[in-house]
């Protein structure tokens, strides 16, 4: 068995707010090998996003985090000072952000910008770096790489600053990147073609690569292993095909009754809801965050909520089978 | 199905130009944004139109809302060319639902304030009645009563969208455009959304103009879907004929880069080249040439006309009979 | 069974605040907004109430008390802050000095805030050739040096109250356009401006209804800045002898008196210097937590 790339158990993030200890995340369990890929799913404020910062050490100072094992290639992160963090990041781990005009600094070239990392992390001359920065955009599938590293962020559409993103987070042969909602900003076409782009490059250089992202299409097409996140825990995790061909979970199968399938949901007919509202995760919170939301909700999820655990397929309810097999004898 | 009642929405060839100044110095050069657009809408009928960003439907949605005004060409409401009409008069029959609920309620104002204000500027009824009809359509789109006094900032994206829509239907309009109403939203919401527009256009015999960028989502709620690139509708059809048969490469490929939740699938390759051409230096002939799979040098030199097909139209040199890559193509 | 007696803890109403709730719990969070309000809110009812908290006429000289030095430099209770070199109160001239300088402060900042709102919204909202009037305006006033043109305008009208307001009102405007058109500017791409319009709103209505109401916050801050700012300028010219005339108690005015005296009795100098000082130091306070605490709805 190949020891897991990134390792994590019982990661939980607290924020104090004004009310009280808001639970951002609790308690979450993940292991990543090279060259896969995990999709952690969820809506916004399930805690997707804080996850990943978390493991980039990128949290705000208020935000507490505690793990009881946090790995990185055999490095505790959660242990790690700062400067052990900063040579990782970007030379070994590196994150592509939804909105790359945020991320990419308006007064660099994308050249400077490309090499930068390179440059820092690695005893690279600076003609090699900027041979490495032409490669990879032509990689990425940018035409005329050459002339694009003396232009400036603004002077590209979005699309172009996204390949730039990826271009970059390639720099230096990352072990991990981490994709915050890489393609969301991004139109259709746009969004295939640099979903490809990364699946196919994960592939080429045998890179673990941690994608969150709301889409369930984005996360059926590319993933692995999926993980579904809701109010700050995992609830189901799994091989893409085990998640999505055999939803255990209330909340998974809620979500995948709500979207319409081309060919398949009857146009014009009611689509699937989930009712109720996200809970909030100030102060104590116990047993099963969705039950305010569930059908099959009884008292006994308030209380402890059991793991199922088939092969690689886990999710937590207390039904022995999340009342998948009920809900397809009515359907 | 031939003697189709005259349609509620009509637009002759209508045409958007702005003057766009490049630089301190630059001449104002002009940018198309709508370029001689004919559509015909009966009433009660969903039409999706999809395109990229940038493609011109935002700036058509404005003309037809009034924000904006045709460079040339006629918007005709039940045969009454629009610009000559009453601006409160087309108030009342075409409304806006917009995509951000964050950015489209006034944040100062209570949520009854929103929703009355259509009446208090029409100044229908006084205040009781505004109270009445005000509760009326809250529990319509599914809000309680008890919101009237709270303000857009205390409520969650999918119940501001609500208010979106009641303040958008309480005059009662025939049309409404939504532009991207749920892209903004969380999956569980945006069906809840879809959900209650399909049955208010049910319960009311609306007339919806559905911009979106999810075609899963317009396949679901829309009866005609037109397609929209550089400014030109390229495809418009009966949605089953435009899903089922696209003709225009575009809608092709378009088609092809919806990612649907079933994993093992992969993502598909659109084949489409990577950069969406400036609009103000549209490509030569057809638009779509230089991203075409299937362009050849006559798509570079001559612009396609619009070919009838049953129940739409589609702009490609490929349909053309005339043409000259017909006998390549269908023979 | 017991539990289900027991609310669901989760279930919990979780719906918030209201934004004046939310407002109200952010200034009383706020330390330095308190402060300079309560100093602000102070002075401002000295000033009103100077009748009545004056001790002495303030015009009421007496060549026999003159020079006197206030308590804590050995003086009477008589006169607390001692007495100026006519013999005048100085303690009563101060009171009324604070109604020469809040009435400026006020009113200077009231007639720019219209002048430069109007200036700011209109370029913000129209855009186009107003804008570009409205820009040109604004270079052409951040052109002319404040002071030099004051001290210009006033020597040749006459130093008075009066028109020390006017030049000042119609000199600093330059800050409120800025800020608004840019408020503005950034306001009407919302989309519910857009909704309005498309509901049919005139123009007036949505600048007054959807638009003001969201760049009051900016307004109010621009506002202290330039009461602040004005009040400055009336001490300096006061100091200059351009700007409220004697007898007329003014803090500037009261300053340059004193400057003769100042190598004999500092106090003089340095009593209307620190209300000064307090007073000013107060407003900005005012509106730096103003605009702490308005600032986050903005966010959302």
């Amino acid at each position: 068995m190949e020891n897991p790339l990134l390792s994590v158990r019982n990661l939980t993030l607290d924020i104090p707010v004004g009310g009280g200890i808001l639970h951002a995340v609790r308690g979450i369990d993940f292991d990543l090998k090279r060259g896969e890929t995990l999709c952690i799913v969820g809506e916004s404020g399930s805690g997707k996003s804080l996850t990943s910062l978390a493991l980039m050490g990128l949290l705000g100072k208020t935000i507490k985090r505690s793990a009881d094992e946090m790995t990185f290639d055999g490095i505790d992160l959660t242990r790690a000072n700062a400067r052990t963090m900063r040579s990782l990041r970007g030379a070994r781990m590196a994150m592509i952000f939804q909105e790359p005009m945020t991320s990419l600094n308006p007064a660099y070239t994308i050249g400077d910008q490309l090499t930068e990392a390179l440059l820092l992390h690695k005893s690279v001359g600076k003609d090699a770096a900027r041979a490495r920065a032409i490669e990879l955009l032509e990689k990425v599938g940018i035409t005329a790489a050459a002339s694009r590293l003396s232009q400036y962020p603004h002077q590209l559409s979005g699309g172009l600053r996204q390949r730039v993103m990826i271009a970059m987070a390639l720099m230096c042969e990352p072990e991990l990147i981490i994709a915050d909602e890489p393609t969301t900003a991004l139109d259709v076409t746009i969004q295939a073609q640099i979903l490809r782009l990364l699946y196919d490059l994960g592939r080429e250089m045998n890179m673990a690569m941690i994608l969150i992202t709301h889409d369930l299409g984005v996360v059926a097409r590319v993933a692995d292993k999926v993980a579904v996140m809701y109010a700050g825990e995992l609830v189901e995790t799994g091989s893409a095909t085990e998640v999505f061909n055999t939803p255990s979970h209330p909340y998974t199968r809620g979500l995948l009754r709500c979207i319409p399938l081309p060919g398949k949901t009857e146009r014009g007919s009611t689509l699937g809801t989930i009712p109720g509202i996200v809970p909030s995760l100030i102060g104590d919170v116990a047993g099963c965050a969705f039950r305010t939301r569930c059908p099959h909700a009884t008292l006994a999820c308030r209380g402890d909520i059991p793991r199922h655990i088939t092969g690689g397929h886990a999710f937590r309810c207390i039904h022995a089978d999340g009342k998948r097999h009920a809900e397809e004898a009515t359907a | 199905m031939t003697t189709a009642p005259a349609p509620i929405l009509e637009l002759r060839g209508v045409t958007k130009t702005y003057r766009v100044k490049q630089g301190l110095f630059g001449t104002p050069r002009p940018l198309t944004a709508v370029n001689d657009v004919s559509i015909s809408l009966p009433r009660g009928e969903v039409l999706g139109l999809v395109g990229e960003s940038g493609c011109g439907k935002s700036t058509l949605a404005k003309i037809l809302l009034g924000l904006e005004s045709p460079t040339a060409g006629q918007v005709l409401v039940e045969g009454q060319e629009i610009g000559a009409q009453d601006r409160m008069t087309l108030a009342r029959r075409i409304q806006p639902i917009f995509q951000d609920p964050y950015s489209s309620l006034n944040p100062r104002k209570s949520i009854f304030d929103i929703v009355s204000l259509p009446l208090r500027v029409h100044r229908i009824g006084d205040a009781a009645s505004w109270d009445k009809e005000v509760r009326k359509i809250l529990d319509i789109v599914g809000l309680p009563a008890r919101v009237m006094n709270t303000f857009p900032s205390q409520m969650s994206g999918g119940q501001r969208q609500r208010v979106a829509i009641a303040r958008a239907l309480i005059m009662k309009p025939e049309i409404v455009i939504c532009d991207e109403p749920t892209s903004a939203l969380d999956v569980s919401v945006q069906s809840q959304i879809l959900n209650l527009l399909g049955d208010l256009r049910r319960e009311f015999g609306l007339t919806y103009l559905f911009i979106s960028h999810d075609l899963a989502v317009v396949e679901h709620l829309a009866t005609r879907v037109a397609v929209m690139y550089l400014g030109r509708i390229v495809e418009e059809a009966e949605v089953g004929g435009l899903f089922d048969h696209a003709r225009h490469p575009y809608t092709q490929a378009l088609l092809k880069s919806v990612l649907t939740p079933e994993p093992g699938l992969g993502v598909p390759d659109t084949q489409l080249g990577m950069a969406y051409p400036n609009p103000i230096d549209p490509p030569s002939g057809c638009h779509f040439h230089p991203r075409c799979p299937k362009a050849t040098a006559f798509c570079k030199a001559t612009a396609p006309r619009a070919l009838p097909t049953p129940l739409g139209h589609v702009e490609c040199h490929l349909h053309d009979p005339q043409g000259p890559m017909f006998i390549g193509k269908e023979g | 069974m017991t539990m289900t007696d027991i609310p669901d803890p989760l279930l919990k109403d979780i719906i918030g605040p209201t934004p004046a709730q939310m407002l109200r719990k952010r200034v009383f969070g706020h330390q330095g907004l308190l402060i300079g309000a309560s100093v602000v809110g102070l002075l401002l009812l000295v000033a009103i109430f100077a009748p009545l908290l004056a001790p002495h006429d303030p015009y009421a000289q007496s060549l026999m008390t003159r020079m006197q030095p206030p308590v804590f430099l050995g003086g009477d209770w008589e006169h607390p802050l001692g007495t100026d070199h006519l013999g005048r109160d100085y303690l009563s001239r101060l009171i009324y000095g604070a109604r020469v300088s809040l009435m400026i402060g006020v009113i200077a900042a009231l007639i720019s805030g219209v002048i430069g709102t109007a200036m700011g919204v209109a370029a913000g909202y129209f855009g186009g050739r107003v804008d570009m009037v409205v820009t040109f305006l604004i270079n052409v006033r951040l052109a002319m040096p404040v002071v030099l043109v004051a001290l210009a305008v006033v020597a040749i009208l006459g130093g008075s109250l009066q028109v020390v307001i006017m030049v000042l009102g119609f000199l600093l405007w330059d800050r409120f356009a800025v800020v608004m058109r840019a408020s503005t500017l950034q306001v009407r791409g919302r989309e519910y401006v857009a909704a309005a319009r498309a509901i049919g709103a005139s123009t007036p209505r949505v600048i007054l209804s959807e638009i003001m109401p969201n760049i009051a916050n900016n307004l109010i801050v621009v506002v202290t800045l330039e009461m602040a700012h004005a009040i400055l300028l009336e001490a300096a010219l006061s100091f200059l002898g351009l700007g409220v005339q004697p007898p007329t108690p003014s803090w500037g005015l009261m300053v340059s008196e004193g400057k003769n005296m100042m190598l004999f009795e500092p106090w003089m100098v340095l009593i209307p210097g620190a209300v000064l000082f307090v007073l000013v130091l107060a407003i900005n306070l005012m509106g730096d937590g103003l605009r702490d605490v308005t600032a986050p709805e903005n966010r959302s």
